[in-house]
Parts: structure tokens; C-alpha cells; sequence
């Protein structure tokens, strides 16, 4: 079920040009941004710091803030009463949803790369590639989990999808994508710790430079799996309580 | 044993007015319906707009939680076991919604056939089949946005038949479809009546329940005000006669002194171009045409007739609670 309904959904974002443009052309945008303004540093460490924070973030952009955007979409389509209205446990329902939008992000990260590479002639130096890997897909994930929370909250409240969009910019500077996080004062820091995508970034700049990123990586999958783990729970009390609303036919 | 049970079920909505001075008000949609659907059975749930036809599904295919007594569907309780129910059970609702616009018709079933755990290698076989029964075979590649509104209508009622649930819940499924479509659709419905599906259908026509139902039930104010078989309902009316009064510019206060006419059942009136026509259910041997028209003095008055009552007479005098 997860592999097709992975599939149907992909292929319903990718069904529409303009979407299709918009979302080649958004994390591009924003890293060209950043590139710009770290560019007047001259200091080529500093252009693979935004090379490689400018990749993350556009899987955040992507897949966290999206997510539940999508779930908004099928309130307009009239589609989410009959996936609730199916056997199949809603948190099952969800997971192809959201990592379609992972999808998405593996291609932001890749697009992002190249970009900087190509008209910034960034090149990450990247010292484990396995490790590498290995941190990208695991960020990826748990950037995932964190989309699926948020959609999770949709079906209940069908403003939610609002939340989505409004940690957008705050995580780009909270989980230390664009600038260290020993800048902001401390219970920033602890904001920033409670978040997968912290410790994803940190485990992605280990592996490029040859440091070790296994705590990070952990953290980060551990983090991931907490959020998840949240969403399933919670995904079976909101639903019961959107059937008790009566919010789910709502738009 | 019932299929579908309903026992006092009871649904209540709250809602809020105003921006700066919020105020809750509570508005009871569903208030104490109680029938039941024996297998094989389609029953119809018949009323107007904002009677609780909808709510009553809805609470039925687990969407809604009740929020006084009781239903079952297969002897499953529609609270204590909604995956259960879900298993056995297909919706389908009237309109343009509730599909993958950018999915092929084919990509749709095949989405929902996942979800309802349709083993892969019956899929192909199963959407087949459900095509050709709703007439769509060939156009299954097409994309969902450039389907007609009957056409959607029909791949709705595909989707609901593809783990090939015991029982279906159709919610005014013509709705806004042409005479034909819906001609087509009615067809269907009673194809599948004959295959044996247990068939819960809402709808605001009273010939297409009288085409269709086994039983039918009239729901009004969250009430159901009548209950029987479609000859039975019938009855209610056939004795009698209605006076159909033609008037221009009518004002609504003289609806209510027709009302009072010694002999008049019930009222109501009929927008037709400029005019107004007040139809006047009458009892058994009263002559009412008199004192209507002393009623309506000072308001201009078209063509005066009276008829036999129709089907549509018994669902309206049922519906207006006149």
C-alpha cells in the first residue's frame, strides 16, 4: 500500500508545470540568497558553510512546512473524509504523503549542490561520502517525521497548515543552517536541540569535513523517531476528536 | 439481524457568532432517529436540505461520533469498532469533490483499492469490472478534471464498490447530474440492489426513492416524521384533493390565514415566473375554495384548479410539517 500510495502522490505533484516550477525553483532561490550574501566574506570555508546549510534548508522548506499543506489540499478536494473513512490506520495514510514531499527534498539538497557549484563554483569537500549519505537520508527522515506531525495536527484544526509555513524562516536560523547557533542566547539553544534537523546539519558538516558524525546522526534519527512516534499516537485521539468537532468536512 | 441499526440517534453541532463578542449556540441537527435496514433492504432516507440526512451517514460510516444513542452496522458498533465497520461498508457522495483532479480515473481506484486493502493481483480484475458497470470503460486513462459532473459521479460510485462492501451509503448521489445521467445512475443503483448490497440512499427526490426504495423513510428537522413503504407514503395523501390557486405579488402573512381555512391539511407555495401559486392540500370531502379566496381578498388572483394529489404533494406536506 505505502509503495503505491508513495507513488500516486508523487505523481500528483509532479502532475501540475507550474507547481513543478515553483518547486524547482524555490530552495534555488533562497540559496542564490545566501550565496550572495556569504560571497562578500571571500573565504571559501565559509561559501561550503552556506553551500552545505543552504542544501538543508531547502529539505526543510520542502518537506516540513509542506507537508501539511498537502493535508490542507485534500480537505479542498473533499478527500480527507474518505481516507479517514477507510480501514487503513490514518498515520499508514499519511506516511506516503509525506514522503513524497522527501522526495522532493532529496531533490532540493541535489539541486542546491549543484547550483552553488555551477554559478558559485562551491564544492563541498566531502571527506566520508557514506557517511555523508548516510546523514543526508537520515535528516531527510526526520525532517519527515516532523512534516508528519504537522499534518497530523491538520486533520484536526484546519488552520494548521499555517503553523507549517510559520516555523519556515525560524528554523532556518534555529537549527543552524545559515549561521552557528553559539550566536543566539542560550534557550535558543535549547529550542535548537529539541529539533532533528539541528543535529542533522551538524552530522552532514562532520561528514563532509572528516569528523565523526555518529552522535549526530543518532540524535538526529532519535529525535526523528520521537516526533513520529508522537504523530501515530496522537493521530487516533485527533481524529476521534475531529469526529467529535466535526471538522473534517470543513475547509 | 438488522443491518443497519439506528436507535435514538442523536447529533448536535456548536457554533459561534460574532468577532469581538463570540457567542456558542448549540444547534441539534439529528434529534432521536431510530430505524433499521434489513440485508438486502435499500432504504431511503428522504428530506430537504438541513434535515440530517447527511449527518445521519456520516455518523453511520463512523465520520461523525454521535452524540446521543446508538448504531450498528453489521452488529458492529459504529462508535466502539469504526475500523470494523469501515471494512464492510462503501460511501458515496453527490457532487464534484472527493477526487484525485490530477490522478487518471484509473490512478484514483487504484489509490483507494490500497486503502481499502484489495489484494493487488484482484485489483486489475475488480477495477475492470467496476469500470464497465459504471459505463467508463475506455476513458479510465483521463485525468479526473476533465471528467463531467456524471462521470465523476459514476467513478464514485466505483470507488465505493471496490473492496465489494456488504453495505453502501449513497448520499444523494444525483445531485446536480442531468435527467440522463441520473436516469443512468438509478440504473445502477438497482443493479446493485439486485446483486444483493444492503443500500442506504439520502435523496431530495421523491421519485427517484419511489423508483428505488424497499422502504423510505422522511426525515425533517432531524426527525423522521414518516416512515413506509413507498405505497404507504402514498396513501397518506390519496384521499383528498389539492386546489392549486394562481396569485401575483402574494404576501408571506396570508400563507398562514389560507392555513386556517376549516378543511385545509397544509400549504405551501410554488415560485412560477410572476406567480405565486399556493398549493392547498385539502381533506376528504371539505370544499375549501371559497374561503380560501375570501383569505387572499385585496391580493390579485390567476387561475383557480383543483387536481388529484402526486407523490411530490405527500413528500412536500411530509417535509413542511403544514
Amino acid at each position: 500500500m505505502l509503495v503505491i500510495a508513495y507513488w500516486l502522490h508523487l505523481k500528483m505533484l509532479a502532475a501540475s508545470v507550474f507547481d513543478g516550477i515553483f518547486q524547482v525553483i524555490w530552495p534555488l532561490f533562497f540559496a542564490t540568497t545566501a550565496f550572495l550574501v556569504y560571497r562578500q566574506a571571500d573565504d571559501p570555508a565559509v561559501m561550503v558553510y552556506a553551500g552545505l546549510g543552504s542544501a538543508v534548508m531547502g529539505i526543510w522548506s520542502v518537506v516540513a512546512t509542506t507537508a501539511s499543506s498537502l493535508l490542507q489540499r485534500e480537505r479542498w478536494l473533499g478527500t480527507l473524509e474518505l481516507l479517514v473513512a477507510a480501514p487503513t490506520r490514518f498515520a499508514l495514510v499519511l506516511v506516503p504523503i509525506t514522503t513524497a514531499m522527501a522526495s522532493l527534498g532529496l531533490y532540493s539538497l541535489t539541486a542546491t549542490l549543484l547550483w552553488g557549484w555551477l554559478l558559485f563554483g562551491i564544492t563541498v569537500p566531502v571527506a566520508s561520502p557514506v557517511l555523508f549519505v548516510l546523514a543526508i537520508a537520515v535528516s531527510i527522515f526526520s525532517i519527515a517525521l516532523i512534516g508528519f506531525l504537522l499534518s497530523v495536527a491538520v486533520v484536526r484544526y484546519r488552520t494548521a497548515w499555517a503553523m507549517g509555513n510559520m516555523l519556515e524562516y525560524p528554523g532556518w536560523l534555529v537549527c543552524g543552517f545559515l549561521v552557528p547557533l553559539t550566536i543566539f542566547p542560550t534557550w535558543v539553544g535549547w529550542i535548537a536541540y529539541a529539533l532533528p534537523p539541528t543535529w542533522g546539519m551538524q552530522a552532514i558538516r562532520s561528514a563532509a569535513s572528516g569528523g565523526s558524525p555518529w552522535r549526530d546522526v543518532l540524535l538526529c534519527l532519535g529525535l526523528g523517531m520521537v516526533y513520529g512516534l508522537v504523530g501515530a499516537l496522537l493521530s487516533e485521539t485527533v481524529l476521534r476528536s475531529a469526529r467529535r468537532h466535526a471538522t473534517l468536512s470543513l475547509t | 439481524m438488522l443491518v443497519v441499526e439506528a436507535t435514538d440517534l442523536r447529533r448536535s453541532y456548536r457554533t459561534r457568532t460574532g468577532i469581538v463578542r463570540r457567542e456558542k449556540k448549540e444547534v441539534e441537527a439529528v434529534r432521536g432517529v431510530s430505524f433499521g435496514i434489513e440485508r438486502g433492504e435499500l432504504f431511503g432516507l428522504l428530506g430537504p436540505n438541513g434535515a440530517g440526512k447527511t449527518t445521519t451517514i456520516k455518523m453511520l460510516i463512523t465520520l461523525l461520533l454521535p452524540t446521543g444513542g446508538r448504531a450498528t452496522v453489521l452488529g458492529q458498533d459504529v462508535v466502539g469498532a469504526p475500523r470494523e465497520v469501515r471494512r464492510h461498508i462503501g460511501y458515496v457522495f453527490g457532487g464534484d469533490r472527493g477526487l484525485y483532479e490530477r490522478l487518471s480515473a484509473l490512478d484514483n481506484l487504484r489509490y483507494f483499492a490500497e486503502l481499502y486493502g484489495v489484494a493487488p493481483r484482484e485489483q486489475r480484475q475488480r477495477i475492470g469490472s467496476l469500470l464497465e458497470l459504471v459505463g467508463l470503460t475506455g476513458r479510465e486513462k483521463e485525468r479526473v478534471e476533465g471528467f463531467s459532473r456524471g462521470m465523476r459521479q459514476r467513478l464514485h460510485i466505483a470507488r465505493g464498490l471496490l473492496h465489494d462492501p456488504e453495505v453502501l451509503f449513497l448520499d444523494e448521489p444525483t445531485i446536480g447530474i442531468d435527467p440522463v445521467g441520473a436516469r443512468e445512475l438509478r440504473a445502477t443503483i438497482a443493479t446493485l440492489r439486485e446483486q444483493g448490497k444492503t443500500i442506504l440512499l439520502t435523496t431530495h427526490y421523491m421519485f427517484e426513492a419511489d423508483e428505488l426504495c424497499d422502504r423510505i423513510a422522511v426525515i425533517r428537522d432531524g426527525l423522521i416524521v414518516a416512515e413506509g413503504s413507498p405505497a404507504v407514503l402514498k396513501q397518506r395523501v390519496s384521499a383528498g384533493h389539492v386546489v392549486e390557486v394562481e396569485t401575483f405579488g402574494l404576501p408571506p402573512s396570508r400563507t398562514d390565514s389560507v392555513r386556517s381555512v376549516q378543511g385545509v391539511r397544509s400549504v405551501s407555495v410554488e415560485e412560477r415566473g410572476q406567480a405565486q401559486v399556493l398549493l392547498v392540500q385539502v381533506e376528504p370531502g371539505a370544499e375549501v375554495t371559497s374561503g380560501v379566496l375570501a383569505e387572499l381578498l385585496g391580493t390579485r388572483v390567476g387561475r383557480v384548479s383543483s387536481r388529484e394529489p402526486t407523490l411530490e404533494d405527500a413528500y412536500v406536506e411530509l417535509v413542511s410539517g403544514a
